[in-house]
């Protein structure tokens, strides 16, 4: 059957959507990979009614297409719909440095999921670094799994505007307010302008070096701290797979759309981070103004609701940038991309080679051609050749087996 | 020299050599195009008896020297396997290795040599053998021809290394048109202003065709190749392919050709192709050619059944009329010499075309007739 709409992710943003899109009486899909709905932020943990919704887990979707009747979107199986809304996310955003690669180092999305989803505490004495307001509820997610967290680093010094932003969202205020709290009872420390700069350890994490950094994050004034886990996080990318496979328009690491969700291509609209990363209420706002875009006129409250937490996202992403000091961080044997093992030295021998932008560069030193395909290290190849990280087009959004491809040749289904 | 790909870089390695100062000029910076988007391949197996395997045996003997000068680049001579589904074919496979196998290249023949001296060694498989050379081929095939001076080199490292071992100043910019002073060319205005040389060498791959003034009819093909997993032990270990990839290499045809063309790379990944389309410069990801050549793959390797395909692309690889590589000195145009429209044989094809672009540049004899090879047989 084809579907009036077809949702894929399960997060807030695509949860809401099919929701009210189902409320509506539309014919609605939602397709995740997952097991569970809920997604990177509720990682399943309350299970929502949908009725009327076409609940589709664990698909998880390597292609779309456009079709006669609308969009085809490719998982385990086939879905057709005549309106697609992506709402697939977004996922970490690491930097490399020494000993990133040892086990014991987690992202923070990673560390936050063990607890969340898994139920399993990720290390007994751990240290979260990175830049971003989402390690706080990392640090606090983890005090409450019984972690000793040791120290919080934030590479940044936020600004003013970040103050001003929050005072202007009183929710977040408070939200922030109490993670602030909950670190001061557990007494660990929260340190702005520090970083995590090496790992170190035999078989795994067996301690951090923890760097002071200028602003624009050379470390200075180093220490060692003993720990058997790390959570890194700088901050997130937008998964922007799909709407690239079919010509959306991007701008900057995120699909541009107007007020009401819309895409640049017709019939595919996108809710959420895969927007621009503005966090969870962000995403349930354009999750209910995508679906208002398709059945009546969307109710002004929302559009302002959206604006406002735009604008503090905006504040966010301004106030906690990625500098480049990191790559003072490295050394020539530090690994860039973990999936082909490829070296800051191997980096820098195919630059000598003429390798002056990320393509050439993987094409000739390997970066982002591995398991990955460039979603871990995307960012730091691209500003080892000083190029602003920009979206690959990947044929597959996900692998998928030889067996699998061989049934998607249209003549052999027409 | 316009075009910093396989044959650019073969060309100004080439000519460096010589004693010529070179300067190479690419909008995409090295092996930014065609060279970018293929597997490295360096056949002989594939070539029908004429003008084309005789610079495929050449080639294949310089690549071999340029492996021991230069190196870097991968060089790995693991043969080529051609497998037959049937006695008819395994028939016609046969019967073109031998002639082939006959096949002299013309300076042997000049001295007198035996035919089969530095010619195609191949020999016949029986399907009893073919497990032998390759452990996970399919069941019920007829046969095959193992070809073991077939090779494969990574093509962007070989394009980079040869470039940077040739000295040769590398230009990232457009070339916009030739500079023409009467009926000769004087140099090339580019994005970052003109620049004047003695010779121009156009090397631009599928734009080849498109200088204004010294037009050829060079156009592009687009073809598809499938990336898995990596192996720890990739479970194919020759190039191996089957008798319809000769036949649709040859081909005139428009519409989309596929056959099973398989093997792994030292990076451990399994490269599947390969698909042929007369579709412009367009690249756009077509799931069906995709799907098609996953079937063949895994009817040649069912062990492939359960290997993830990471990532696809499609590159467009420039061909002429007659099939034949595009070189030597412009009809129309004094000091231009062409280096082009060699398909998707460019990598294999870069060394012997080098060569003999240095022998016409500065006046000396290439060892394989460059007759065939004339721009002016468009004309």
């Amino acid at each position: 059957m084809s579907y009036d709409l077809a949702v894929v992710g399960a997060g807030p943003a695509g949860l809401t959507a099919a929701r009210v899109a189902a409320k509506r009486g539309l014919r609605v899909a939602l397709i995740d990979a997952y097991a569970r709905t809920g997604g990177q932020f509720l990682r399943g943990a309350a299970q929502p009614r949908l009725t009327g919704v076409d609940v589709k887990l664990g698909q998880r979707v390597w292609a779309v297409e456009r079709s006669s009747g609308g969009f085809e979107i490719h998982a385990s199986t086939t879905t057709t719909a005549a309106i697609l809304l992506v709402a697939t996310g977004a996922h970490d955003k690491v930097i490399p440095f020494p000993g990133w690669d040892l086990p014991g180092v987690l992202t923070a999305g990673g560390a936050q999921a063990l607890v969340k989803g898994e139920r399993i505490r990720p290390g007994a004495e751990m240290v979260v670094a990175g830049t971003g307001p989402f390690l706080l509820p990392v640090a606090v997610t983890l005090l409450e799994a019984g972690v000793r967290v040791k120290e919080v680093l934030e590479a940044n010094r936020p600004a003013p505007r970040m103050a001003a932003a929050l005072a202007r969202i009183p929710s977040k205020a408070a939200e922030a307010l109490g993670y602030a709290r909950r670190l001061a009872e557990a007494r660990v420390p929260y340190r702005t302008g520090h970083a995590v700069v090496a790992a170190h350890g035999e078989d795994s994490v067996e301690g951090v070096t923890v760097a002071r950094l200028t602003p624009g994050w050379r470390p200075y004034a180093w220490r060692t701290v003993d720990c058997d886990t790390v959570a890194v996080g700088y901050g997130f990318t937008p998964q922007v797979d799909l709407p690239l496979q079919l010509g959306c328009a991007l701008t900057g690491d995120h699909v541009v759309t107007d007020d009401r969700q819309r895409t640049s291509v017709e019939g595919v609209l996108a809710a959420g981070e895969v927007t621009g990363v503005a966090g969870a209420p962000s995403a349930v706002v354009e999750g209910a103004l995508a679906v208002h875009s398709l059945v009546g006129e969307p109710p002004p409250r929302l559009l302002a609701e959206k604006a406002r937490l735009r604008r503090f996202a905006r504040a966010l992403d301004l106030s906690y940038p990625v500098r480049d000091g990191w790559r003072d961080w490295l050394t020539p044997d530090t690994v860039v991309c973990r999936c082909e093992e490829v070296t800051l030295r191997a980096i820098d021998e195919a630059r000598d080679l003429g390798a002056h932008d990320p393509r050439t560069l993987k094409l000739l030193a390997r970066p982002g051609m591995g398991w990955c395909q460039g979603r871990m290290c995307g960012h730091a190849v691209a500003r080892l050749t000083g190029h602003e990280p920009a979206p690959q087009k990947r044929p597959f959004a996900q692998p998928i087996t030889l067996a699998d491809l061989t049934l998607h040749d249209r003549e052999d289904n027409a | 020299m316009v075009g910093a790909g396989i044959v650019g870089a073969s060309c100004a390695y080439a000519l460096t050599r010589a004693g010529v100062r070179v300067t190479v000029v690419d909008r995409g910076g090295v092996a930014s195009g065609t060279t970018g988007a293929g597997e490295g391949n360096i056949l002989v197996s594939d070539k029908e008896p004429g003008p084309e395997l005789e610079l495929a045996l050449r080639s294949n003997d310089l690549w071999r020297n340029l492996d021991e000068e230069c190196g870097g680049f991968e060089w790995d001579p693991k043969g080529g396997l051609v497998v037959a589904e049937t006695p008819e074919v395994l028939d016609a496979l046969t019967t073109f290795a031998e002639t082939q196998r006959r096949h002299v290249p013309a300076a042997d023949a000049d001295a007198g040599a035996p035919p089969g001296a530095a010619g195609v060694v191949a020999s016949l498989v029986p399907a009893a053998d073919l497990r032998e050379f390759e452990p996970h081929l399919a069941e019920g095939l007829a046969g095959g021809i193992h070809y073991p001076q077939d090779a494969q080199v990574q093509p962007m490292l070989a394009a980079a290394r040869l470039l940077r071992a040739s000295g040769a100043r590398l230009v990232r910019t457009a070339v916009e048109r030739f500079l023409v002073s009467g009926d000769h060319v004087t140099g090339v205005r580019t994005g970052q202003g003109d620049l004047y040389a003695d010779a121009v060498v156009n090397a631009a791959g599928t734009w080849a065709g498109s200088f204004p003034q010294a037009p050829l009819p060079i156009r592009p093909r687009k073809g598809f190749i499938l990336v898995t997993q990596p192996f720890a032990v990739p479970p194919v270990r020759h190039k191996v392919y089957t008798a319809a990839y000769v036949t649709n290499v040859a081909s005139d045809a428009e519409g989309l050709e596929t056959s099973g063309v398989i093997e792994s790379t030292q990076a451990g990944t399994v490269l599947i192709g390969a698909s042929r389309q007369r579709v412009g410069y367009d690249t756009a990801i077509d799931y069906t050619v995709l799907a098609k050549l996953a079937k063949q793959a895994v009817g040649l390797f069912p062990v492939l059944r359960t290997a993830q395909v990471m990532r696809a692309y499609a590159g467009l690889r420039p061909y002429s009329p007659d099939h034949l590589p595009v070189i030597g000195p412009d009809h129309r145009l004094g000091g231009l010499f062409h280096a082009c429209g060699h398909e998707g044989a460019g990598i294999g094809l870069a060394p012997a075309t080098a060569e003999m672009v240095t022998a016409q540049v500065t006046g000396g004899r290439p060892p394989v007739d460059p007759a065939p090879f004339a721009p002016g047989r468009f004309a």
